[in-house]
């Protein structure tokens, strides 16, 4: 067992767990886009940084890929990490308004703007999708190409591939395409339409993503989301 | 001439070649020495080797006259550049047809060519010695002095000059520990960038367990302007793999690998001619000189991605995988190359270890300053008049490097920012001129030692448009995996681009600095998270010339195309029509006087009209 600081409290870990897996089993919900249980740490997403190390001298780092060590003072929630998590999630709703598990996200950060100029770009390049295939479904039939602004999910050489099986693993895990945001005003870059809705629910609703899309939203009935924003 | 190539099975028999070469050393030899490197090669230094060649053929048949095709030799403004020995005599723009003129009074030992002297712009006076030039005599040139004599193809001349003889002393006697106790003695930190202490780092893969160890020398040099790393390589490619060997001795290593890049194909032929040749000898492969101790070096050579110059990526690359960075930890030295103990060192770090070893690390760390031992090699390029390789005892202030080794500012301009560490690093503005060179030190004023790089900046940049530049090279540069550096640098670059269009407004420079610090902050590898350096450290230090963009639409140094105009001065216009002839856009036509007038919103402000009027009529505005 590992001894660490988690938020000031003395914690003990399993030993060669991660920070994220400490948290989880702390019940302290550090927020993922490119971490699933089974596959393995990426780090790409950035979302799930932690302080580390005492205020002053503290270092950001995910937490998904560091794993705890003895002595360790993580802070998974300081007005820095939090800062540095909303400029993430408004860069995200900026790239990809329409994955109801950004605007959740939002929501849940209390981020209520978007600054920078919209694109639609569906793909996040979380990489789920290429691990799931590989570690999971033993396909590996889909991996990154390009570099840079251009690096994109896709199979060798654009090729239809004889490697996949279509099992649709890709699919079930991608956070942008699993589910639509269904909102108001999804078209624009951020819903936000969960929070108009009663405090007690909200609370419910960031832990549970079904019931907040079985839900009619405020102001009607669900406006049909584009693919393409137009 | 040199011995044949004969493995040494023991200590004493390097000695005894060592003094048979004893002749090499002597200083009243007149030698040539031409600089074979890429910039002097580019102006002409291939033919001008060959001219002087074929002359010593017929006026020197004895062959008293050596002559050493060599790696950089520093001063490459005044490129092809020849030194003439005994005197150091330092001949500048030489040509093919000097050749004769050289060969001849370097035989007679008659003194210089007078008219290929350098003129020293401040007395007007020529200088015949090289250590005399200002370029030269404010430097202190440690590790480039090797540059100047050693022949990179002869392991002989590295030999005769000393060489090997730090791994002698360290298979002779010392232990490993004795040797990072040198290291860490000598303060000697890497010079890759991030300045880590190299005792540590090989101390941490000493201490770890496991029987596979790897010693990596990055090479991949992918900074834009910069070739510090080249030089040394193409130069004196034995002192890096000396140092490799006692790395490798030091942490209980048995294989190096040098990830070198591709584009440095002269690098490359000179290092596995180096490799060869030291396998040859016996100083690398099994059993060396007879200690028992096994170390062998292979090249890797990288595809050219300045990512790749990241440690996990170069490691991922030299895998044969994708070069992409990974999370640390672990770092290399706990899991690096094929998930073995690592130690990976700069180039320029692993030259330095020979010269600790042999000095000792008291007389080595009396250069530099209390926390960084030794000197630094800097690439000083952009608008100073003597651009080139430069090596300073860390703690040397930037004036001294821009003004007295560089010379000031091109033009009698004025200085306006110094940009160290590459693509990523920080401008520096005048007021901090008197900043010391130093890891520490740099990194307070916003800036990074990175490589070495150093770039100068003149009244004519401006600094958004510099931003910007960085930005877009980052933004291509960037691996694209972590999603801060990816769509972070991405969306600096659209802000920034759109200030520079005068499309920006102040509540753009407070989310651009407010996005800067989270990609710096929240980035996977080094790439990300010294991203944010050019934009931090111009609005730092210059947001008086973003607000001028922003707020008044107004370039003040007239580099961005949206924001100033051209026109034609009535008075000074002779009505000759070449601009309007030469002008691709069609924007300039003749007025009713006869005198030409530009369209501001045709004209693309390629500025090609400025060149063609010989009246100096067009101005910016
Ligand atoms: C984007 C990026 C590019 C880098 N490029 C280089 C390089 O070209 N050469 C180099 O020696 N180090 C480079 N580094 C630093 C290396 O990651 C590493 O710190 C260094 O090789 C360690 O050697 P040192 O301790 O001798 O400095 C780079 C780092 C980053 C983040
Ligand atoms: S979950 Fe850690 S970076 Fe995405």
């Amino acid at each position: 067992m590992v001894e660490m600081t988690l938020n000031g409290l003395m914690v003990k870990v399993e030993e060669g767990t991660t920070i994220l897996e400490a948290a989880a089993f702390y019940g302290v919900n550090i927020p993922t886009l490119c971490y699933l249980e089974g596959l393995s740490p990426y780090g790409a997403c950035r979302l799930c940084v932690v302080e580390i190390g005492e205020p002053g001298s503290a270092k950001v780092a995910t937490s998904c890929t560091h794993r705890v060590e003895d002595g360790l003072v993580v802070r998974t929630h300081s007005a820095r990490v939090m800062k540095a998590r909303r400029m993430l999630i408004e860069l995200y709703l900026a790239s990809c308004p329409s994955s109801k598990i950004i605007q959740d996200m939002a929501s849940n950060h209390h981020v209520t703007r978007v600054r920078f100029k919209q694109r639609h770009e569906d793909c996040i390049l979380c990489g789920l999708c290429v691990r799931m295939c590989a570690e999971q479904m033993q396909g590996k039939a889909i991996g990154f190409a390009w570099r840079g602004s251009e690096r994109k999910v896709t199979t060798p050489f654009d090729k239809k591939s004889d490697a996949c099986r279509l099992c649709g693993g890709c699919m079930y895990v991608c956070p942008a395409c699993r589910s639509r945001c269904q909102g108001p005003q999804a078209e624009q870059a951020v819903c936000n339409a969960c929070l108009n809705l009663p405090q007690t629910d909200r609370n419910y609703l960031f832990f549970d993503n079904a019931v907040c899309e079985a839900m009619e939203p405020p102001g009607g009935a669900p406006k049909k989301m584009t693919n393409r924003g137009a | 001439m040199a011995p044949a190539l004969k493995r040494f099975a023991a200590p004493e028999e390097v000695m005894k070649v060592r003094q048979s070469l004893e002749g090499r050393l002597d200083g009243n030899r007149p030698r040539l020495a031409i600089c074979g490197d890429t910039g002097c090669t580019v102006c002409g230094a291939d033919g001008l080797a060959a001219a002087v060649k074929e002359v010593m053929e017929r006026k020197d048949p004895a062959g008293r006259l050596e002559l050493k095709v060599t790696g950089c030799l520093g001063f490459c403004e005044q490129a092809p550049v020849v030194l003439v020995f005994p005197g150091a005599y330092f001949y500048r723009k030489v040509k093919a047809a000097d050749a004769e003129e050289i060969v001849e009074k370097a035989l007679l030992q008659e003194g210089p060519v007078a008219r290929l002297l350098y003129t020293d712009p401040s007395s007007g006076k020529k200088i015949a010695c090289a250590g005399e030039i200002p370029f030269y005599r404010h430097q202190e040139r440690v590790l480039l002095d090797a540059n100047w004599h050693v022949n990179p193809l002869d392991i002989y001349d590295y030999l005769a000059r000393g060489g090997y003889a730090a791994l002698l002393k360290v298979l002779g006697g010392m232990s490993p520990g004795e040797v990072l106790g040198e290291m860490k003695e000598a303060r000697l930190r890497g010079r890759g960038g991030a300045g880590f202490y190299t005792w540590l780092k090989w101390e941490l893969c000493r201490t770890r367990a496991g029987s596979k160890k790897y010693v990596i020398c990055n090479a991949d040099e992918g900074d834009p302007g910069a070739f510090m790393d080249r030089s040394l390589l193409e130069g004196n490619p034995h002192a890096v793999l000396e140092g490799m060997l006692i790395a490798g001795y030091a942490i209980g290593a048995v294989e190096g690998i040098v990830y070198l890049r591709t584009e440095y194909p002269t690098a490359v032929a000179k290092l596995d001619q180096a490799v060869r040749q030291a396998r040859e000898l016996g100083f690398l492969g099994e059993d060396i000189l007879g200690s028992g101790f096994a170390f062998d070096i292979s090249i890797v050579r990288g595809a050219g991605a300045f990512v790749c110059g990241e440690e996990t990526a170069l490691i991922r690359a030299a895998e044969g995988k994708v070069g992409e960075p990974r999370q640390k930890p672990p770092f290399p030295a706990e899991s690096g190359y094929r998930g073995r103990p690592t130690v990976i060192n700069n180039v320029e770090t692993f030259a330095n270890v020979p010269l600790i070893v042999n000095r000792g690390a008291v007389a080595y760390r009396a250069a530099g300053t209390e926390n960084s031992g030794g000197t630094k090699i800097f690439c000083l390029v952009g608008k100073v008049n003597n651009s080139g390789l430069v090596e300073v005892p860390f703690g040397t202030p930037l004036r001294k490097i821009v003004f007295d080794i560089g010379g000031g500012i091109k033009g009698g301009k004025r200085f306006k920012a110094v940009q160290t560490g590459g693509p990523s690093g920080g401008c520096l503005p005048e007021e901090k001129l008197d900043l010391r060179v130093d890891f520490e030190d740099l990194a307070g004023a916003g800036s990074i030692m990175g490589s070495g790089g150093m770039i100068v900046m003149d009244e004519d940049t401006c600094v958004v448009d510099v931003t910007r530049y960085f930005l877009n090279f980052l933004k291509d540069e960037s691996c694209g995996k972590c999603f801060s550096c990816r769509v972070g640098v991405d969306r600096m670059l659209e802000i920034v681009g759109g200030i520079t269009e005068g499309a920006g407004s102040e509540e753009d420079l407070a989310l651009l600095e407010e996005l800067a610090l989270v990609v710096k902050d929240t980035s996977m590898c080094g790439l990300g998270q010294t991203a944010a350096n050019p934009v931090l450290s111009t609005l730092r230090y210059f947001r008086s010339e973003y607000l001028a963009h922003v707020r008044e639409k107004r370039c003040p140094a007239k580099v961005c195309r949206a924001l100033f105009r051209y026109r034609v001065d009535e008075d000074l216009c002779s009505g000759c029509g070449f601009c309007a002839r030469e002008c691709s856009a069609g924007a300039i036509g003749e007025g009713p006087d006869g005198l030409y007038l530009i369209d501001p919103a045709v004209c693309n402000r390629c500025g090609v009209c400025v060149e063609a009027c010989a009246s100096d009529a067009i101005t910016k505005e």
